[in-house]
């Protein structure tokens, strides 16, 4: 509360350092504007940045130190037997200070050492707090009054907010790289640890996955088997399911919305087709679940065929439906792309419109399509809710899409739901099938955008 | 016009209006008196939505000749050449009204199928458009769509006999498996010129075609069209005078949608009887 409200001056004391820097402009530039080497505006950005960047800053350094600091100066401040204890005690034993600081529950009787060490944390974070404030308060004045002082008409604020607000760029742009190398370090280590427990070849081609381990010496249980090619069979089988269903239909509308349908028909069908790829997934999973397995099983009943509850063939093909949008809109933008010219070069051969579409749309859009396609199996190898309800757990090494087979990203979720331990292969497993399936959807995504942007050269 | 093109065709052919019973009957020779007619047009109008954009344009084409349309911009020249070809089926609110006839046959009639009506009259665009296959592709592709060819061997002396007609053979005989649109730009129209003669046509139609292109290409088209004309009926829309005089036996001028003078090539330029033409052909508008 007290940070938010420091936050709030702060940010009005460099709205009033913009408004200040402009109008010291136009007063220096005393009725001529042209005097001054730039608009007026950007003298009040200047001193606004002056006035909040340093004070900022500050605020947000001491922000993310404040509870290291604080806390080891508690820590020093106990009696010397206390800070002998081992690092985990150590850290139950802060948590209760700060519970007691802040008026929570504690778990332990509050003696008068807890209590005393509590107010000192107290006075602590206030001292801290104050000194902080004084701190950027004082920062932002002087930021004020020195960029005032700073402007004159030979002052180039133009070019110096320009640089500031190129470093903002930057800084947003390195946040999502920087998200995503995070991530996959992330990854990288824990799947280190893991293959430091099970070898990388028994992962890589090992046919059996059976990730239960016992957790006690004595225990009855099973060693754990960490062979994940089970898995990739199971994700590819029903990718490659979804791809079959998805590929034609996604194919043949984005050809009849493009070259045969009448502009109001299109207008109506393209958003409809789209909704698809906004309903969420669980929703898929649930009809995949409920209605299109039972279907499939009862049909298959009807013909002989024995069709498991939880097949791979149900998730496949609603995983397909669900895809089909990304199919034809990439399919459907590439076809339209196709210049007229060439259809009309085509027609006037006296070529038909079936035979102009096969023979010169089709592979004119080729590359681009094979691109769609490319994302679109990425995307169905990512894909986990309708797996989870509809495809089962069974790792069964099969390609039979009739029995019921599990995927990484469903072993990857029963892993890691509930409370885990962290040393052992079971949960560590989920970090190493992460960093497999990135690494192949990584693949599939590059592979596409090389071929989509090949197409692009194409025409111009 | 034809950049607004949209890109869904319309089921069935614009719908034609019966032509006025007082129309004139056809005529198989016309004022000028030499050579047999090709195309006959009579009270051909084109409308897109509202808008009219021909009105009532009475034109012969004659065989063997070439018939070359100038105006300025937006004039309908181009609407009228795509009228030859039923081109303008492919604009869904486009509207052709009046008679057009090939060869006697009205191009508009049930009888005609619109796929051997182009096949029967090839085109040949503005900017050039070959399809992004090999150069061998491309030409042979329509005699593969038409089955012109029965054999590999047969293809293949087409191939070589259009590009030969073409003027281009010379210069891509080594690389026929190269794509088409590698060539450069006049290569490249010269290309979509052997392409269309490939088919066998009757008549070509050429819509601009050296717009695009240098004036040393342009000169290679221009003399390549005066050779055509022995084989072929040729019509050009042309913006320039100059291509007009030189490559057309006929000349006719279009302003604001209306064929406003169409004669012997020399006659237009000469000696123009319309004050529009005249003020179009000196320069003083247009």
């Amino acid at each position: 509360m007290q940070t938010a409200i420091l936050a709030v001056t702060l940010a009005v004391l460099t709205i009033i350092g913009f408004y200040m820097g402009r109008s010291r402009s136009v007063s220096v530039a005393a009725g001529n504007l042209r005097r001054l080497h730039s608009l007026p505006g950007y003298y009040g950005y200047y001193v606004a940045l002056w006035c909040g960047i340093p004070a900022f800053a500050v605020l947000a350094t001491w922000l993310s130190l404040e509870t290291t600091i604080v806390e080891t100066l508690v820590i020093a401040s106990l009696p010397e037997t206390t800070q002998a204890l081992p690092e985990s005690r150590l850290n139950l034993l802060i948590n209760d200070i700060r519970n007691l600081a802040s008026g929570n529950i504690v778990s332990r009787e509050v003696d008068p050492e807890l209590q005393a060490a509590a107010e000192r944390y107290q006075s602590l974070r206030q001292t801290g707090f104050l000194a902080a404030a004084a701190v950027t308060l004082s920062l932002a004045i002087a930021g004020l009054a020195w960029g005032r002082r700073l402007i004159g008409p030979g002052l180039k604020a133009r070019n110096q907010v320009e640089t500031v607000v190129r470093v903002f760029l930057i800084v947003s742009s390195t946040i999502a790289i920087l998200t995503t190398i995070g991530i996959v370090l992330s990854l990288l280590f824990e799947a280190i640890r893991f293959f430091a427990l099970v070898s990388p070849l028994e992962f890589l081609f090992g046919l059996k996955w059976s990730p239960q381990t016992a957790l006690r010496a004595d225990q009855v249980g099973s060693s754990g088997l960490f062979g994940a090619i089970p898995l990739f069979s199971g994700t590819l089988l029903i990718s490659f399911i979804a791809m079959c269903v998805a590929g034609p239909a996604g194919l043949l509308s984005a050809v009849y919305m493009s070259e045969y349908a009448h502009p109001r028909m299109r207008a109506v069908a393209k958003p409809i087709l789209e909704i698809l790829a906004g309903i969420p997934t669980v929703v898929y999973g649930f009809f995949a679940a409920l209605t299109v397995a039972p279907f499939f099983r009862n049909t298959g009943a009807g013909v002989g065929l024995e069709i498991s509850s939880e097949s791979a063939l149900a998730a496949g093909v609603v995983m397909g439906i669900m895809i089909i949008p990304f199919v034809s809109s990439i399919s459907d933008d590439v076809i339209t792309a196709v210049p007229q010219a060439m259809r009309e070069g085509s027609y006037g051969l006296g070529a038909t419109r079936s035979e102009t579409i096969r023979q010169v749309i089709i592979p004119a859009a080729l590359p681009g399509i094979v691109g769609g396609f490319l994302l679109a199996m990425s995307r169905a190898i990512g894909e986990t809710m309708i797996v989870v309800m509809a495809a089962g757990l069974a790792a069964n090494l099969t390609v039979n899409p009739f029995e019921a087979v599990t995927t990484v990203t469903v072993q990857i979720v029963t892993l890691l739901i509930g409370d885990q331990e962290f040393d052992s292969a079971k949960t560590l497993a989920a970090f190493a099938l992460g960093l497999m399936l990135f690494c192949v959807t990584l693949c599939l995504n590059v592979i596409a955008l090389h071929v989509v942007n090949k197409y692009r050269e194409q025409y111009e | 016009m034809a950049d607004s093109t949209p890109q869904a065709m319309p089921q069935e052919a614009a719908p034609i209006s019966e032509p006025p019973p007082a129309a004139e009957p056809l005529k198989t020779s016309t004022d000028s008196g030499n050579g047999a007619v090709k195309f006959a047009s009579r009270k051909v109008c084109v409308y897109y939505g509202e808008k009219q954009a021909l009105f009532d344009v009475d034109l012969d084409v004659l065989k063997n000749k070439v018939t070359a349309l100038i105006g300025p911009s937006g004039c309908g020249k181009s609407t009228y050449l795509r009228c030859l070809n039923r081109m303008n089926d492919t604009i869904p609110i486009c509207r052709v009204t009046g008679e057009i006839s090939l060869d006697g046959v009205d191009i508009h009639s049930k009888a005609v199928d619109v796929v051997h009506l182009r096949a029967r009259v090839g085109m040949v665009f503005q900017k050039p458009n070959p399809f992004p296959k090999s150069i061998y592709d491309n030409i042979a592709y329509g005699p593969r769509i038409h089955g012109i060819a029965s054999s590999k061997g047969e293809l293949d002396d087409i191939v070589q006999s259009s590009l030969e007609k073409a003027g281009l053979l010379k210069e891509v005989h080594d690389r026929l498996q190269e794509p088409g649109t590698g060539l450069s730009g006049g290569q490249q129209q010269r290309l979509c010129i052997a392409r269309a003669v490939a088919v066998e046509p009757e008549v070509i139609l050429m819509d601009e075609p050296c717009s695009a292109l240098d004036p040393i290409a342009t000169a290679r088209i221009e003399e390549l069209i005066d050779e055509l004309r022995e084989n072929y009926t040729i019509v050009i829309v042309t913006h320039s005078m100059q291509q007009a005089a030189r490559v057309s036996q006929r000349t006719g001028f279009f302003h604001l949608g209306e064929l406003v003078e169409f004669g012997e090539t020399e006659q237009i330029f000469t000696n123009p009887q319309d004050e529009r033409t005249q003020g179009y052909i000196t320069g003083r508008f247009g």
